[in-house]
This record gives structure tokens, sequence and C-alpha cells, in this order.
């Protein structure tokens, strides 16, 4: 499988390359890649616990229950 | 455009490709306006949202940008820093599995990209997508370093590329 290419424009000349990525370059982007993924997976796990405190201190405040400070946290004021 | 606004270069994909690279940039303008409309394409990965990534001249250096974005998704809002990318966090971009032949719209505005000072810029894109998660986020960005702009570089930071047809097109705005 040939490797991916990058588009270049020349603002000065108006050429416009298109370049076929090094295998290094291609490892460099897979690292990346990989690196994005374990991001995105942290990103989802925090974005969930938030949600799920949010709903807590929602359910708490109606039923008139106290909450936790972390619960308490979610409300803004 | 107001006639202030000059088109540098512009491209349109007419195959898929990792990165879109703007270089030398001529410094005779006041600010950069770039408009885009990228879709990204599997090469490595099926995702719905891609990660896409902006670094100026070249300098990949996570550390040397600050990143502060509100993002919208349909159902709800927040706004977060980040942090850790080979450049600037840009957003997320219609990725290969969103709504077909749908793609992201945005601008970044660069002012006084000459100037020997740290660079301070904005980002603003939305998604289109005929589903209930569609992101629309507005970035403050910020350059450390002080030389005068003369690469802007878009890349997929999933390792997938951008989609044929994606097009974007650098504008140098005048003061006068």
């Amino acid at each position: 499988m040939p490797n991916p290419t990058r588009i270049e424009v020349n603002c000065e000349t108006g050429e416009v390359l298109e370049i076929t990525l090094t295998d290094a370059e291609v490892l460099q982007l897979e690292a990346q890649a990989a690196q994005a993924e374990a991001d995105r997976i942290a990103r989802e796990a925090e974005a969930d616990a938030l949600a799920a405190l949010k709903a807590s201190a929602r359910a708490k405040l109606v039923a008139g229950q106290p909450m936790t400070e972390e619960e308490a946290a979610t409300i803004v004021l | 455009m107001p006639n202030t606004f000059e088109l540098i270069s512009s491209v349109t994909l007419g195959s898929p490709s990792s990165s879109i690279d703007f270089t030398s940039i001529p410094s005779t303008f006041t600010d950069l306006c770039l408009q885009f409309s990228i879709r990204a394409t599997n090469s490595s990965s099926s995702r719905a949202e891609d990660t896409v990534v902006l670094a100026l001249n070249n300098d990949t250096t996570g550390s040397n940008y600050t990143v502060r974005y509100i993002r919208g998704s349909g159902s709800g809002a927040g706004s977060a820093v980040a942090t850790g990318y080979a450049g600037s966090y840009a957003g997320e971009f219609n990725g290969s599995t969103s709504t077909a032949s749908t793609f992201t719209s945005g601008m970044i505005y660069l002012p006084n990209y000459t100037s020997s000072n740290q660079k301070s810029y904005s980002i603003d894109i939305v998604q289109e997508a005929n589903t209930t998660t569609a992101y629309m986020q507005m970035h403050a960005m910020l350059w450390n370093g002080t030389s005068a702009v003369n690469r802007l570089t878009f890349s997929n930071y999933n390792s997938n590329t951008f989609a044929t047809y994606s097009t974007a097109y650098l504008y140098g705005v005048k003061n006068a």
C-alpha cells in the first residue's frame, strides 16, 4: 500500500505540490493517532463522570438531600 | 469579501491528503484569514469526528500553544483547555462515518501575523451532519513564537486523511 501524500501550497509561486510521506513520517503519524485515541478515551471518561455527577446533584437537589462537595461544584450559581 | 481582503492562495483537494500546508506566506499584509471546508476520510480508522491540528511555522511543540475553547454538541455545551497536541488543537471535524458528503466549515483569523510579539488568533468551526451530535466550536489561541507567520499547516491528528473536495482559501487582509 503506497504511503499517503500531503499537499503543499507555495503562496509565493502558486505551485501546489503533492508530496508522498516518508516511512518515518508515516510512523510518526501512527504514533500520533494512538495518542489521539488514548486522549479521546480519557476525555470521554471525564465527560461521562461529569455527567453522572451532575445527574446525581440534580436528583439530590430535587429530593432535598445533601450533596457531596463534588456534586455541589457541578451546579453553576 | 471587502476589497481589503486579497486571496493569497487556495486549494481544493483532488485526492485525499494527510495535511494541507500553506508555505512562503508573504509578509505584505496586516492579518491573515483562512477559510476552509474540510472532511476527513478513513486511511487509519473510521470515525465520526477527526481531530485536526493547526501548526504555525511548522512548530509542532504543543507546549508552545495555548488553546481555550467552547464547544456545543447539539445536546450540551462546555469549555475546556486543549493541551498535548503537535500544534494547536483546531477542533473536531467531520470524520469518515459522519453523514455522507458533509464537511466542517470554519475560519481562522490571525491578526498582526508579522509582528515580533506572540501571536493570538481565533478559530470557529461548525460540523454539518444529519445526526443529533454535530460540534460547533470557538477557540481562543496563542502561539508563543515571535517571528512572522509564513506557514500554516492543517494536519489530521488521527492519522487519517482529508477527503477529496476539501477546500482551503488563504486571504491576506490589509488595514487600509
